[in-house]
């Protein structure tokens, strides 16, 4: 039997980070009091009606410009129908047939759709266990009853656990840095769903698809998307067949267990909401969207890679971080001469250590060290001029008092070795002292120099350039 | 009192701002005659304990009862259903915030089919009320309540609903004026939601200029409902006093429609003083109008189905005793709370949008409320009003219908098309006819309809044909008991005037 392989589609929903409601004035909230961001038209009285938040839309319209989508011209909003004490008015608000947005792209994977919907209530069934099975009664807390959601659906192009995971975090960094969500797993402002599959390698057919829901973090979704695979291929491999089913993630056992197949017997009898006008975004609406797109994740890292030469990791680890990686691009222009691939290893490794080290909680930006003291900083090491090992101990200094990388190396006296002289007699006496090491180099054990170089930097105190003095213990060898 | 009571809204008003009369006073003459509603008309009435709740503090214009599906805060609403008894909304419809900041004191709320499904009053889970010219009779529906207390003298206007015919139909088996503006003419907000494409909210008044005024009030863009944009520039009285320069559209296949022979002889009179003040008959094409009515009760219950659905008993209204689980809670609190009709139409609509279905009869519906609305347009584009009865027949007896609930359909045959259209329509009480089974001559509504938000003209038109009428629309109210019919001209009947 051929291989077979992963196919994994994600259906990921936002909750927009706007003041209030999808269709009322309630603000939004998190871990507030029940029901005290409620109205009557979030508790679905009768005879209220919904009125658009305009705000969501532009926020909504700014994901789609961030995912390269198209925009309709008129979407409209369709009443999905189902009864559950979550949904008060029995009906969702949402897109269907013509959503906002469609045929985007992001890290060169297919986003099928975007459109605007409004979250659920949510449901606390009272009892030990929290889940619905053997709890006394349900209360119902409305205050997230409403909160304005965009659903991202991709086309289903991811091909293992990892890149998908990998994909969602790009997607959670992109929307990030638009400002229009807090993209939170743990706290549900970014829920990501995922509709997985497997088919021998090789084939265009799609296998029958499983969805897996509740993964509230990024550990958690790739851990189930990773176990569902692998029940999968073992019921295909053992000649099962895969029944298409929602599976719910238990994250304390890190298991996965299906609902019940009566609660996933709906017809949502969609139609198009009588309530509410279509949605026909301005041209000047569209632009201001694209307009106020920052330069996202996948563009940077693209132009670290392609113009700045940053290698791969490095290039999509500062990426993701927009406030580090505006450092390191302030950093690099003041860094006369030195390669920006040189700051960026800095950066993402020295003083990352640094900062650490330090105590863990600052960003680079946020530090003492200045992008100007940094790129001194590279440049006295580019120049030889301090020993890699004394940058780090400059970089140290920097970021306990900040200042100056040069008065510190004069301070601390961390200048390199450059009077020839004075390092050739120390690596003289260095290797009188190492007589079996020398020997041994001698007779073509390349590895025995490290003896007599750790001799000559501790005598130096790391100020000689390592370099240099391998090349003179040779010399003095007669290599 | 009685002179009080004799003014229409809009005479009270200008003897209200010519200083002639107090307007505390003539609220306070009303609210009495109000008490003694014989008809079952109110469901709730401002002179009980609780009508503080909704107060005017300062009237300046006539009272107004208000049809029991517009919220008033703190004040009982309930649809006409069982499933929303003792609610009380914690918020107030704009169209009845407009006439309370009008300073139009609220007499009370008015009985209605129950959420607004019925054509008849007999489907109020509070009793039927009764048509004050004949209490053996229905008043029309769903509006039966608001068109009742005009009539019947118990308000001096009322404001209703109209989905398919709610508030022209009961007018014109109450002998009063109905309008149904154009939708997105009043917002909605607030307002019970039956058919929410097709509900709007209307006047019911004693003649054209009171639906005028009221209208003014009532009309104008909302920023609580995306549907609502008002009249532009507004609604000014009528005065106009002949037809001349206008075309009357007559449907080119009404001789074969079924309906009453005294409402024919009523309507062709009419027909007949259109042309006397000047107006011009033609006959119009709605090819597409017959399939109103299978159209409308597709469209309509779908929407319903969905607008019910709230109605759970998990947040407010009634919720049954003893279920065992979330589920059965639904089942037995929907069960118990609503009336047949209203569940026969939740399980038409819910089939309508079903899965493999919605195609066939929800879209299929669309796609023939869209060639109405076609068929109007053209229409207009030959006359400037399409004119038809407003009802097959008049008031029919309680009961008489009640186990045929398609000839109970059949009511909103001539009203149907106008509402699916978004048009506005209007009628006004044309003459008396005697009903189909003997007896008492009873009122008999007609119908005119103008193009989306012509309403001025529309207005202006009925007003000029009204005057030229002359229907006394306070007859049944002159003595108990109903109906007296003293001074009533048949119209078309060889009396004065009509040639």
């Amino acid at each position: 039997m051929a291989e077979l392989e992963a196919v994994i589609g994600l259906e990921i929903h936002v909750q927009l980070a706007t003041r209030t409601k999808m269709f009322c004035g309630c603000e939004l909230s998190f871990g507030d009091e029940p029901n005290v961001h409620t109205c009557p038209i979030c508790l679905a009285h009768p005879g209220v009606l919904p009125v658009t938040n305009e705000q969501a839309i532009r926020y909504a319209l700014q994901i789609a410009a961030a995912l390269e989508c198209e925009v309709a011209p008129r979407s409209i909003f369709h009443r999905k129908n189902y009864f559950y004490p979550d949904s008060p008015k029995a009906y969702q608000i949402s897109q269907y047939d013509i959503p906002l947005a469609s045929n985007g792209r992001l890290g060169g994977i297919r986003i099928h759709r975007a459109h605007l919907e409004e979250d659920a209530a949510k449901t606390i069934h009272v009892g030990e266990s929290g889940r619905i099975r053997g709890s006394g009664a349900s209360l119902v807390d409305f205050n997230r009853g409403g909160t304005p959601l965009v659903e991202i659906v991709t086309e289903p192009d991811l091909r293992s656990a990892a890149e998908a995971a990998a994909w969602a975090r790009l997607l959670r960094e992109t929307v990030r840095q638009l400002d229009v969500s807090n993209v939170n797993m743990e706290e549900g402002s970014l829920r990501v769903d995922a509709n997985v599959s497997v088919r021998p390698a090789g084939s265009e057919d799609l296998g029958t698809k499983t969805e897996l829901k509740n993964m509230n973090s990024f550990r958690f979704l790739e851990r189930g998307m990773e176990a569902e695979l692998a029940r999968q291929r073992e019921l295909i491999e053992a000649g099962g067949t895969v029944v298409q089913e929602t599976l719910h993630f238990d994250p304390e056992d890190g298991t996965l267990h299906p609902l019940r197949s009566k609660e996933e017997a709906h017809d949502y009898r969609y139609f198009p909401e009588p309530d509410l006008v279509p949605l026909a975004p301005t041209e000047a609406m569209l632009r201001e969207a694209r307009e106020s797109l920052p330069e996202l994740p996948e563009a940077r890292a693209a132009r670290y890679r392609e113009q700045m030469g940053l290698a791969e990791d490095v290039a999509a680890l500062l990426a993701a971080d927009p406030e580090t990686a505006d450092y390191f691009e302030r950093s690099a222009k003041e860094a006369d001469g030195v390669e920006p691939r040189v700051v960026a290893n800095w950066v993402t490794g020295e003083l990352a250590a640094a900062l650490r080290q330090d105590g863990g909680d600052v960003t680079p930006a946020e530090s003492k060290v200045e992008p100007a003291a940094l790129a001194a900083l590279v440049g006295l090491v580019a120049e030889k001029k301090i020993s890699h090992g004394s940058g780090k101990a400059v970089l140290a200094a920097l970021v306990a008092e900040g200042g100056d990388p040069a008065a510190i190396v004069e301070r601390e006296g961390l200048a390199q070795i450059s009077d020839s002289g004075e390092l050739e007699a120390i690596v003289a006496a260095a290797v009188d002292a190492n007589p079996e090491a020398a020997e041994q180099i001698r007779s073509g054990n390349q590895k025995a120099i490290g003896a007599i170089v750790g001799a000559v930097m501790k005598e130096t105190q790391g100020r000689a350039d390592g370099g240099e003095v391998n090349r003179l213990i040779r010399g003095q060898l007669g290599l | 009192m009685a002179d009080l009571l004799a003014m229409t809204a809009l005479e009270a008003h200008e003897a209200m701002v010519a200083g002639e009369l107090s307007a505390a006073e003539y609220a306070e003459a009303w609210a009495a005659a109000a008490a003694g509603d014989d008809l079952n008309a109110y469901l709730w009435r401002a002179d009980g304990d609780d009508g503080g709740a909704i107060a005017v503090e300062r009237p300046s214009i006539a009272p107004i009862a208000v049809k029991d599906i517009f919220c008033t805060e703190g004040v009982p609403t309930t649809a006409g259903s069982r499933i929303l008894e003792g609610y009380r909304p914690p918020y107030t419809s704009t169209a009845v915030r407009r006439l309370l900041e009008a300073g139009a004191p609220i007499l009370g709320k008015t009985n209605m089919d129950e959420f607004a499904m019925g054509s008849s009053n007999e489907n109020s889970a509070y009793e039927p009320v009764l048509n004050p010219w004949d209490r053996g009779r229905v008043p029309g529906g769903s509006s039966g309540g608001s068109a009742a207390v005009v009539a019947g003298a118990l308000a001096p206007w009322a404001i209703g609903t109209d989905t398919g015919g709610s508030i022209r139909q009961p007018a014109a088996l109450c002998g009063i004026v109905g309008l149904k503006p154009t939708y997105g003419a009043i917002s909605r907000y607030g307002m019970i939601a039956f058919a929410s494409s097709l509900d709007q909210c209307g006047p019911l008044t004693r003649d054209v200029r009171d639906a005028a005024l009221l209208l003014g009030i009532l009309q104008g863009g909302d920023p609580c409902d995306s549907t609502s944009v008002g009249i532009e520039g507004g609604v000014r009285l009528p005065d106009r006093e002949d037809l001349s320069g206008l075309r009357f559209g007559v449907p080119n296949d009404i001789a074969d429609q079924v309906f009453d022979a005294g409402v024919r002889e009523v309507f062709e009179a009419t027909l007949a003083t259109i042309e006397r003040l000047g107006g011009e008959i033609a006959e119009v094409s709605l090819p597409h109008a017959e399939h109103g009515i299978s159209a409308y009760y597709v469209i309509a219950p779908a929407e319903a189905s969905s607008n019910l659905a709230r109605y759970d008993g998990v947040r407010y209204g009634m919720r049954a005793d003893g279920a065992g689980d979330v589920t059965e809670m639904y089942e037995e609190t929907r069960a118990q709370g609503f009336g047949a009709e209203v569940k026969r139409r939740i399980m038409l609509g819910t089939y309508a949008l079903s899965s493999g279905y919605y195609e066939a009869y929800y879209g299929q519906a669309q796609k023939v409320r869209t060639k109405i609305a076609a068929d109007f347009s053209t229409a207009f584009g030959a006359v400037d009003f399409v004119i038809t009865p407003t009802s097959p027949s008049v008031a029919f007896g309680l009961g008489e219908k009640t186990d045929d609930p398609l000839a109970m359909y059949m009511n909103d045959f001539f009203t149907v098309p106008m509402s699916l259209a978004g048009i506005p329509a209007i009628s006004i009480p044309a003459g008396l006819a005697q009903p189909e089974g003997g007896g008492p001559d009873l009122p008999v509504g007609f119908q005119i309809a103008a193009p989306a938000f012509a309403e001025q003209k529309l207005l202006d038109a009925a007003h000029a044909l009204e005057q030229a009428i002359g229907f006394d629309v306070q007859s049944p109210r002159s003595g108990a008991p109903y109906p007296p019919m003293s001074g009533i001209k048949r119209t078309g009947s060889g009396g004065d005037g009509d040639g």
